[in-house]
């Protein structure tokens, strides 16, 4: 029952009007900027994170919440109406999403997506308040070596397992690592990878690489590819849905939240998965069969709950152990870490109220939403008819002033350039983002747990690998490692079967 | 600014920039890259062989991790085993050994995410060489002319770049944005924001 004191009392913290007003502010510029075509959620935080450093930790997290599902909510409006995902896991959403848009049901899509992510964000959030207090427990049992192994697991399951190829994520996972390792070391002091350029000592903020490689990369492969023409946008309707619209959405709704959350909350789950599992399942039990590919509202409702609960998963990791499993989730931790303050175990000892705050913050910003914003969606929508020239340099316009806050150097500003041509790079040759944001803020802590791990063992190597509890994910890094080699062998002696009998 | 030049290295239309191939051949030589260039010679429609820059550049970068690694005191203490030298070499190893399979994917012809939208494209370089330019320019004034002039130049700039004709509408845009952010988050919300020559005026 202590959880829920707690959790009242962070509501008592944001029903304030000012407060509230904060809470409004990030639902409305997080559905804004999330809505922008070829941004998604992660980028909206990144690209609004700077405008927080000049307020209050509790006020800056309260419009946190906001923006975390204000983005979700505008990146699934525009995946349904441009046809274009913003992110990976939006992708589902869009198979159905768009044609019930083309068919005249873009009303019905997006009210079921926005209904469904309310609904999903709420279960999932509350399962957040149950599940990250138990495992704050199970992980304050563990010593540096076993973080040294979730921390590894995170890394190689996030190269290996999203994307369609593993030597591309371990390339940009690498990338990450190596821009993690720049500067002062935290041990010894001493400079590493700075080359004597003074402002690299620091580091190079989380902000800067992700606004740099999402938002000024977006901008630059824009660029590259001249497409200054508008994208169709389809007209929606008025949003409501009817009443065969409600039976047919509000099971998907719960199947897909029960199936995001899990995937969220566990390392490197991500989002991908869950939504396609949801979609697979929606069309197995729908009575609709034949509508699946025409625009079916059902392959809508579960892809959107269950990528909106798995969003609100990747939390629990985030809170309690201080693991960011996807790029939304590293940004976070480093709004946090801004503020001095380190999430993991200890947090919810330590700054109680300010996580409860951030909690309840994320129910008011759920439930402004659906209150405020379904609405709105036709306004908001007006938004994409901005001309791509506007779009882009207003984009670049946000991304230098977020960056040049970071330290107020001009210096950042180079960098930034430096990452968004390293993110055109990437989308031009299609290697994944992720693993190189979530290496440049998972790399360096993954160091520090070995040398303390080293530290405790004396220097013996024996102390790396810990008890029973890191032996077993160094297995399940094994089993991720060596998953190729073994449907590779499969398909070879299969082919060799074959050969055979022929 | 080494990130920067390479990444540019990596980025250049490779037949048109020699200065850059400069930059990039020798790496992609070393690593893996000896069959890459006879490979390269013979190119088949289908692969995409620009792959091997990328591979080029996890070559420098490797090189560069290992370099300031050498470079750096191997000194131990009792409370820090292993020292900050490890883990930069173990990273530049492994780049070497993921540029050397990332060349033999790509001569194999493996492809990245969704590439037959990408990779036949011929890139506009012009253009990102403008908005590169124009993206420089704002980072070299805005301490001298404050965030509402470079800001505003920078909006301007890249909207004309990218394809606007109304200028003085953008312009006025472009002014409005950087006044409204300035007041909105500079004064507004504590942002640190420069107010540079208009200092005192704003």
């Amino acid at each position: 029952m202590d959880n829920l004191n707690s959790l009242l009392d962070g509501f008592a913290a944001i029903l304030t009007p000012g407060n509230l007003l904060i809470a409004l502010l990030g639902v409305t510029i997080g559905t804004a900027v999330g809505m922008l075509p070829g941004l998604g959620t992660a980028m909206a935080i990144a690209l609004l994170l700077p405008i927080t450093y000049g307020m209050e930790p509790t006020q800056a997290f309260i419009m946190f919440g906001g923006i975390f599902y204000g983005g979700m909510y505008g990146g699934s409006t525009t995946a349904i109406l441009l046809n274009t995902p913003g992110q990976s896991s939006s992708v589902v959403t869009v198979l159905e999403g768009f044609k019930m848009a083309r068919n005249g049901r873009g009303g019905q899509a997006l009210a079921t997506a926005a209904i469904g992510s309310f609904v999903a964000g709420t279960i999932a959030t509350i399962a957040l308040v149950f599940v990250t207090p138990i495992t704050v427990e199970f992980a304050i049992g563990l010593g540096a070596p076993e973080y040294l192994a979730i921390m590894v697991l995170a890394l190689v399951a996030t190269a290996s397992v999203l994307g369609s190829s593993r030597i591309r994520g371990f390339a940009s996972l690498l990338v990450g690592l190596v821009i993690g390792t720049i500067g002062i070391d935290a041990v010894t002091g001493q400079q590493r990878l700075t080359y004597g350029v003074p402002e690299l000592a620091n580091g190079i903020d989380i902000v800067v690489v992700a606004v740099g490689a999402f938002a000024v990369g977006e901008a630059l492969w824009t660029a590259a590819r001249r497409r200054s023409g508008r994208d169709e946008i389809i007209p929606v309707g008025r949003v409501w849905m009817g009443r065969s619209d409600w039976r047919r959405s509000w099971g998907p709704w719960l199947r897909g939240s029960a199936l995001g959350f899990p995937f969220g909350a566990v390392p490197a789950g991500g989002a991908e998965v869950p939504t396609f599992l949801s979609y697979v399942t929606e069309r197995r039990l729908s009575k609709h069969k034949g509508e699946f590919g025409n625009g079916a509202i059902e392959g809508v409702a579960g892809p959107e709950a269950a990528n909106n609960a798995s969003a609100a998963g990747t939390l629990v990791p985030m809170l309690a152990l201080g693991l960011p499993c996807n790029a939304t989730a590293a940004v976070m931790l480093a709004a946090f870490q801004t503020y001095g303050i380190q999430p993991g175990p200890l947090l919810f000892e330590k700054e109680s109220a300010l996580v409860w705050t951030l909690i309840a913050g994320l129910f008011v910003g759920n439930a402004m939403l659906l209150v405020l914003n379904m609405p709105l969606i036709p306004v908001w929508v007006k938004l994409l008819r901005i001309p791509k020239p506007y779009l882009f340099a207003g984009i670049l316009f946000f991304a230098s002033m977020g960056a040049y806050a970071t330290s107020g150097q001009s210096f950042e500003l180079f960098v930034l350039l430096a990452l968004g041509l390293i993110g055109l790079a990437m989308r031009r040759f299609g290697i994944p983002m992720l693993p190189m944001i979530v290496g440049v803020i998972l790399g360096p802590m993954a160091e520090r747990q070995a040398r303390m791990a080293l530290q405790l063992s004396g220097g013996e190597a024996s102390g790396l690998l810990g008890g029973p509890v890191a032996w077993t994910v160094y297995g399940v890094i094994l089993v991720i490692a060596l998953w190729p080699l073994a449907s590779l062998l499969r398909r070879r002696m299969t082919r060799d079967r074959e050969a055979v009998a022929t | 600014m080494t990130d920067a030049d390479k990444a540019e290295g990596a980025v250049e239309d490779p037949s048109a920039a020699s200065g850059a191939a400069d930059d990039a051949a020798a790496p992609t030589g070393a690593p893996g890259g000896g069959g890459a260039d006879t490979a390269a010679a013979e190119a088949k429609p289908g692969r995409d062989l620009q792959q091997l820059w990328v591979c080029g550049f996890l070559a420098v970068l490797g090189v560069l991790v290992i370099v300031d690694a050498a470079r750096l005191g191997g000194f131990t203490a009792s409370n820090d085993p292993i020292g900050p030298k490890p883990v930069p070499i173990i990273l530049g190893v492994l780049l070497f050994a993921v540029a050397a399979f990332y060349a033999l994917d790509t001569v194999r012809g493996g492809h990245g995410e969704d590439e037959g939208a990408n990779a036949g494209d011929r890139l506009d370089f012009k253009t990102v060489g403008l908005l590169c330019a124009v993206f420089i320019a704002n980072a070299l004034l805005i301490d001298w002319l404050g965030w509402v002039i470079s800001g505003s130049l920078l909006f301007w700039g890249a909207a004309i770049v990218l394809g606007s004709r109304r200028y003085f509408l953008t312009l006025a845009a472009a002014v409005v944005l950087g006044l409204a952010t300035f007041y909105g988050f500079a004064i507004g919300l504590g942002l640190g924001l420069p107010a540079g020559v208009l200092q005192g005026i704003l």
